[in-house]
C-alpha cells in the first residue's frame, strides 16, 4: 500500500470541512464516538442535519468562531491507498498554512462552489499549489446539486480555471463536478449527473500515479548524522546516516563529498535490517564508504558529475509567515537547507507578487504575512542546492527569526543570483 | 519494490520517524525518550534502536510512573531497558506526592492522570532535558490533529495551539531558549491501524495486556475497568470475568479493556480495521470528561 499526501484548499463557504468529513465518513475513517460527539454538538448549535464539518474543527476557538485556523492532518485508508491530508484553512490571512499543507503535498485539492465559480482566492490557492510545485492538482467543483447539476454551468468553470492556469505550471490538472454535502462523486459516481465521465474524487486519489513524482536522477544524499558505535563489534564502523533526497545511491558507486571535494565509492548502504542493493528518496539510511575521509552533518554525498550548485548567492520566491516583523533589505536571518544550517542576509526584494493576480510590485520595500517575493540572500556558509523546481527537497528552505526561534520565512529556490557586474 | 522506487506506507512512515530521529539527536544537547511499556512507546524506541543501529541509543528514555500501573508492563519495561542496555529514568508521582509537589486525587473515579503533567515538567528540568520524544499521533483525537512533529513548549511547558511554529517540507526547527524544550512526536502521521499493523511486520513484543486474556472487570462509565489494587467496584456495579485486552495503557485506574479473542498482533490488525470505535474513545475516561478535555490538558503540558 501507497501514501498519499494531499492538501485541500477553499474556504469555510466553499465545503471544504463538509467534503472531508464525507470523505473520512464514506471511507469509514470516522468513528461512531465522534460522529456521536459530532452529533451532539450539531445538535447544541441547532443544525437539522449532522454538520460533517464538525469533524475537522479541532481546536476549541475554531468550533466557537466556526472557522480553521490552522493546518490539520486527517488520517483514511482505502484498501489501495492511505492518505494523510492537510487540511488547511482558505482565509486571505491564512495563505501562511496554505503554504505549510502543501510543502509536503502530493496532490492539492481546490474547492470551488458552483454558484460563484472561479474566486480571487481559488486563483491564490492554484497560484500556490503551483508555486510550491504540488504535482497534481484537483479543481471540486462542488455544491453542483444548488446549480442543477448543470454541465454548462461545470464547463463554464472549467473553462475559466484552465484559462487561468495556462499561466501556472500545472504538471497534471483534473476537474470533478460534485456536492460534498450528498455525497455525489466523492466516493461513488453520480446518479444526478450522467453527462460525466471521470472518475469519482475518491477513485482519483486512488489512481492518480505518484512514483515518478519524486527526483529520481539527481543524486543527493545530506549527511544528517554520523554512526561511529566505538564497540568491539563495530569498532572500525562509520556510516553517514541521512535521507536520500533525489537520485539512486548503489554500492560500488563513486561518489564526491561536498564541500571537500573528495571523491570515493560506496562500500554499503546500511539499514538496521542489513545492508540493500538500492537507496532512493525518501529512504532513510546510512551510507559507508570505502575511504576514510573526514565528513560531517551538512556535508552533501552526490556523484562528480552531477552535482548540487554550491554557492552563497542564492535567489528564492520566499513567503513570509509572521505578523511580528517583515522581511527587508539587509534583515539577518537563520537559514536552515537540508542539514545544514547558515545565517543569510537579504540582499535583495526584486518583487513583490500579488498572488491574486500575479502582478509584480518591483517598487514593495517589504514582504510581511502571507506575502510572497522573489528575494536575493547571501548566506555566511555555501549551501548545496538544486532548483526548487527540479528537486522540493534540496530546492527548499526556512528562515528563522534569531531573536525570537520562530520560523518565519519559506523559500523555494529559483538559482543562483544572477551577478550584476 | 525497488524497481518502482516507491516504498510502501509503512516504509515510508518508518523512514519519516528515522530521519526525525537523527535529526534530533544531531540538534539537541539532551534528548530523552517517554518510555512507558505501552505499545505507541515500544515502537517509538523500536524505531528509535533503528535510525541510530549499530550505536546504542544516544539518549536515556523516562517513564512517568503514576504508582498506578499495570504489573506485567512494569515487568516487561525493565526487562527491555535491561535487555536493550538503554538507561531508564524514572520519574515516579507517589514521590511527587510525597515532596509536596502534586496532591493525590480520591473518589472512585480518581485518576493520577492529570497530576502527571507536573511531575513531567518537574523531571524535564531537573534532568535538563530540551527534546522529549513522545508517542502522540494526530489520529487520535481533535487536538492533536494540529499538533506539530515539533512542538515548542515554554518554561512553563505550555503549549500554545495558536501559536505553532509553521512546519514545512521535513525542515524541523528546534530553537529554543534555556528552560523551553521541544516535544517531539515521530509518530504523528502513523494511525492505530498503522501501529498494529508494524508490530505485526517486524514481530515487535508488546506487554501480555494487549492480548486476549481472562479478568475480572466490571462496567463503569461505558468502559470496562479491571479489578485490581487501584480500582474497586461500587457496591452496585457488577463484577464478572471475561475475555479482554487493552488498547491503550495508561493509569489503571482509568483505562478500560474492551471484551476481544484477538491473541495476536494479526488478529488485532483485522479487529482494529473493523472498529467503529476510537482507541481513546473507547478505553480512556480522562478525555470524555469534555468535548475540549485534551486541549485543556495538553495547554497544561501534558504529554
Amino acid at each position: 500500500m501507497e501514501l498519499l499526501r494531499l492538501a485541500t484548499a477553499g474556504s469555510v463557504d466553499d465545503g471544504k470541512s463538509t467534503l472531508i468529513g464525507r470523505l473520512l465518513y464514506d471511507s469509514k475513517a470516522i468513528f461512531e464516538d465522534q460522529l456521536d460527539a459530532v452529533e451532539r454538538a450539531s445538535e447544541r448549535m441547532g443544525a437539522d442535519y449532522t454538520n460533517l464539518a464538525l469533524l475537522t474543527d479541532g481546536l476549541r476557538a475554531e468550533r466557537e468562531q466556526g472557522i480553521t485556523i490552522d493546518v490539520a492532518y486527517r488520517y483514511f485508508a482505502t484498501p489501495k491507498r492511505k492518505f494523510i491530508i492537510a487540511d488547511t484553512p482558505g482565509h486571505i490571512q491564512y495563505t501562511r498554512n496554505m503554504v505549510t499543507g502543501a510543502s509536503t503535498a502530493d496532490l492539492a485539492l481546490i474547492l470551488v462552489d458552483a454558484r460563484n465559480g472561479i474566486l480571487e482566492q481559488s486563483r491564490r490557492h492554484a497560484f500556490l499549489s503551483s508555486l510550491l510545485r504540488i504535482p497534481h492538482l484537483v479543481l471540486c467543483v462542488n455544491k453542483m446539486d444548488l446549480v442543477d447539476w448543470s454541465q454548462e454551468r461545470f464547463e463554464e468553470i472549467k473553462a475559466e480555471f484552465r484559462d487561468f492556469a495556462t499561466k501556472l505550471d500545472v504538471a497534471d490538472l483534473t476537474f470533478i463536478p460534485m456536492s460534498a454535502l450528498l455525497g455525489d462523486n466523492v466516493v461513488d459516481r453520480s446518479a444526478n449527473m450522467p453527462w460525466y465521465e471521470g472518475p469519482s474524487l475518491l477513485h482519483q486519489l486512488e489512481e492518480v500515479y505518484i512514483a515518478s513524482d519524486r527526483n529520481l536522477i539527481d543524486a543527493r544524499f545530506p549527511v544528517q548524522y554520523v554512526l561511529r558505535p566505538f564497540s568491539d563489534a563495530h569498532h572500525d564502523y562509520r556510516g553517514y546516516a541521512g535521507t536520500v533526497a533525489g537520485g539512486t545511491f548503489k554500492p560500488g558507486d563513486e561518489v564526491v563529498v561536498l564541500p571537500s571535494g573528495f571523491t570515493s565509492t560506496i562500500a554499503s548502504i546500511d539499514t538496521a535490517e542489513g545492508p540493500v542493493d538500492e537507496a532512493f528518496s525518501p529512504m532513510a539510511v546510512a551510507i559507508r564508504l570505502t575511504d576514510d575521509i573526514d565528513i560531517s552533518r551538512g556535508d552533501m554525498i552526490c556523484r562528480p558529475h552531477n552535482q548540487p550548485h554550491t554557492g552563497q548567492d542564492i535567489d528564492a520566491m520566499v513567503c513570509w509567515l509572521t505578523e511580528q516583523s517583515a522581511l527587508r533589505p539587509r534583515t539577518k536571518l537563520a537559514v536552515k537547507h537540508t542539514t545544514r544550517s547558515a545565517r543569510g542576509l537579504v540582499k535583495d526584494l526584486q518583487y513583490r507578487l500579488d498572488v491574486n493576480t500575479l502582478h509584480r510590485d518591483e517598487k514593495a520595500e517589504e514582504l510581511r504575512l502571507n506575502e510572497i517575493g522573489r528575494v536575493s540572500l547571501r548566506t555566511t556558509a555555501p549551501l548545496f542546492y538544486d532548483e526548487y523546481r527540479r528537486n522540493r527537497l534540496t530546492g527548499s528552505f526556512i528562515l528563522i527569526d534569531e531573536h525570537t526561534g520562530g520560523t518565519v520565512g519559506a523559500g523555494m529556490i529559483v538559482g543562483p543570483t544572477p551577478s550584476t557586474s | 519494490m525497488s524497481a518502482t522506487y516507491q516504498l510502501s506506507h509503512l516504509r515510508e512512515l518508518e523512514a519519516e520517524a528515522v530521519h526525525i530521529f537523527r535529526e534530533v539527536a544531531a540538534e539537541f544537547e539532551r534528548p530523552v525518550l517517554l518510555f512507558s511499556g505501552g505499545k505507541d512507546s515500544i515502537v517509538m524506541l523500536h524505531l528509535a534502536l533503528k535510525a541510530f543501529a549499530p550505536c546504542a541509543l544516544p539518549f536515556p528514555v523516562m517513564h512517568i510512573d503514576t504508582g498506578h500501573n499495570f504489573p506485567e508492563v512494569i515487568l516487561f519495561r525493565d526487562r527491555r531497558v535491561a535487555e536493550l542496555g538503554v538507561k531508564l529514568v524514572v520519574a515516579s508521582v507517589p514521590e511527587a506526592i510525597e515532596r509536596g509537589l502534586v496532591h493525590d486525587v480520591s473518589g472512585p473515579r480518581a485518576s493520577r492522570n492529570r497530576i502527571q503533567t507536573p511531575v513531567l515538567l518537574d523531571a524535564i528540568e531537573r534532568h535538563r532535558f530540551d527534546a522529549v520524544f513522545g508517542g502522540a499521533r494526530r489520529d487520535e483525537e481533535k487536538a492533536r490533529a494540529k499538533e506539530r512533529v515539533y512542538s515548542f513548549r515554554d518554561e512553563f511547558g505550555q503549549w500554545d495551539p495558536k501559536n505553532q511554529r509553521p512546519e514545512l517540507w521535513s525542515l524541523y526547527n528546534g530553537r529554543h531558549n534555556h528552560g523551553e524544550h521541544i516535544r517531539v512526536f515521530p509518530l504523528s502521521n502513523w494511525t492505530e491501524l498503522d501501529i498494529w499493523q508494524y508490530i505485526a511486520d517486524e514481530r515487535i513484543e508488546l506487554p501480555p495486556i494487549y492480548f486476549a486474556h481472562e479478568r475480572d472487570v466490571f462496567e463503569r462509565d461505558g468502559m470496562l475497568l479491571a479489578v485490581g489494587d487501584f480500582v474497586q467496584p461500587l457496591p452496585h456495579e457488577v463484577v464478572e470475568r471475561r475475555l479482554v485486552r487493552y488498547r491503550t495503557v495508561g493509569d489503571a485506574t482509568c483505562t478500560g479493556a474492551v471484551e476481544s479473542p484477538a491473541a495476536s498482533a494479526e488478529d488485532i490488525v483485522v479487529e482494529v480495521a473493523a472498529s467503529r470505535i476510537t482507541e481513546r474513545g473507547a478505553t480512556r475516561a480522562d478525555d470524555k470528561f469534555s468535548e475540549a478535555a485534551m486541549e485543556d490538558r495538553k495547554k497544561e503540558g501534558y504529554f
